[in-house]
């Protein structure tokens, strides 16, 4: 039975505990609003981009394609880009995209294929070194910047096309979640290198004027797409990041309170034991006199 | 007169959405004037100023460095890789974006691309000037 002080600390701490979470949950509500505002504010750009590309990609013919669009033509070496968050406290937000990611390199692997990761944030690299500690070619660390944007994105895809430039891999994906709404984030893989066209798209029957030409445009707008893909991906991360940290410190905050209830409860039983008892002392006491 | 859609995007925010008269784009190849019915097409943009022409009397510029422009019937569509509104573009500004132009071209090493970003860099220095003389007079 702990005794009435015991108690007392445990409710106080129990108490300070849940201030934390709420102010947690109350920054990262705010937060949310703006990685929230900037995740949608990106997302026309991609959405015309990916436009843009399938009216072109539907006009190049198979050989002459460039590399990012039709691929190497093998299928030995899979890279994985797992964005993650560099912070922890955020519910199931890194580790269901770190499974994602697991259970895919996993599944490569059975094929014989081989299999290299690059992790953008520390809690992804965290989980995934476990197993694949000497798989990990890179970690990217976004801790130092308070606003990750277009310069943090075209920085991993300038890294990632470096990479493929000097033939490190074939096939490239990309892991992040996907902001649905605030309970729910979605894990979700994308395959970046060759181009994913999306099905959904339908080539517009005009024939289109190039300046300068089909070819050079097709150049610069494949590295910059796949710039455009990882900043959404960042994008709709850091929403994601908040939104799952929110929903954790709500339901942690709301624990903390029941806990507080039942401690509070337990304590006032306990006291009003002790004061039951006292009283039979003093009574049985003049009752012996 | 005869009005189009025309949006200009930059991977932050969508900078002008809406019906247009007239849409002067800077290309690498010279500027073009888009008017509505314009043929289908396709270029890539350097760094300069795009001329909006909401009504006949009314006109709005922008500031974009990179991208590309796509027309259809549809609509005309500018996907900017940098874009402003031309009141929040100063000296500092410029010397900010060439700073970053020159920083990309010396850590690159491939010819193709080291082409294209030393492109990049006069386009902006001649536009810098432009943009300078501009607002001298």
């Amino acid at each position: 039975m702990p005794s009435l002080k015991d108690l007392r600390n445990r409710i106080a701490s129990v108490k300070a505990t849940q201030k934390i979470t709420k102010a947690m949950q109350m920054v990262a509500a705010a937060k949310l609003r703006r990685a929230q505002a900037a995740a949608e504010a990106a997302r026309p750009y991609a959405e015309r981009m990916e436009t843009v590309l399938a009216n072109l990609a539907s006009g190049v013919s198979g050989s002459s394609a460039p590399k990012l669009i039709a691929g190497t033509g093998a299928d030995k070496v899979h890279l994985l880009v797992v964005c993650t968050a560099e912070r922890g406290l955020c519910g199931a937000f890194n580790s269901s995209i770190a499974r994602l990611a697991r259970d895919k390199a996993n599944a490569l692997k059975a094929e014989g294929k081989t299999v290299k990761i690059m992790c953008v944030g520390k809690k992804g690299h965290d989980v995934l070194k476990r197993q694949f500690e000497k798989d990990i070619i890179e970690l990217i660390d976004l801790r130092a910047f308070k606003q990750v944007g277009f310069v943090n994105a075209e920085a991993i895809a300038q890294n990632i096309l470096a990479r493929f430039a000097e033939g490190e891999f074939d096939v490239a994906t990309l892991f992040f979640s996907k902001f649905k709404s605030v309970i729910s984030q979605i894990p979700t893989a994308q395959r970046i290198i060759p181009a994913e066209i999306p099905a959904g798209t339908k080539a517009t029957e005009a024939v289109y004027d190039y300046e300068p030409d089909e070819g050079e445009i097709l150049e610069t707008l494949l590295p910059r797409n796949l710039t455009v893909q990882v900043l959404r991906a960042i994008l709709e991360n850091a929403a994601s990041e908040q939104g799952a940290r929110m929903s954790a410190m709500d339901s942690a905050t709301r624990n903390a309170g029941e806990m507080i209830k039942k401690q509070t409860q337990l304590y006032n039983r306990s006291r009003q034991a002790m004061i039951t008892k006292e009283l039979i002392e003093i009574i049985s006491g003049a009752e012996a006199l | 007169m005869a009005t189009f859609k025309f949006e200009l995007v930059s991977p932050e925010r969508i900078l002008f959405s809406g019906d247009v008269v007239s849409v002067i784009v800077p290309s690498v190849e010279g500027e073009i004037t888009v008017l509505a019915g314009h043929a289908p097409l396709v270029a890539t943009l350097k760094a300069g100023i795009v001329f909006v022409q909401t009504t006949d009397s009314n006109g709005k510029e922008f500031f974009v460095n990179g991208g590309l422009v796509e027309v259809n019937q549809a609509a005309t569509t500018i996907l900017a890789e940098h874009g402003r509104f031309i009141e929040d573009v100063d000296s500092a500004v410029l010397d900010q974006e060439i700073l970053t132009a020159e920083m990309k071209y010396t850590g690159s090493h491939n010819d193709d691309e080291k082409k294209r970003l030393h492109d990049t860099l006069v386009q902006l220095r001649e536009f810098k000037h432009v943009f300078e003389q501009r607002k001298a007079a």
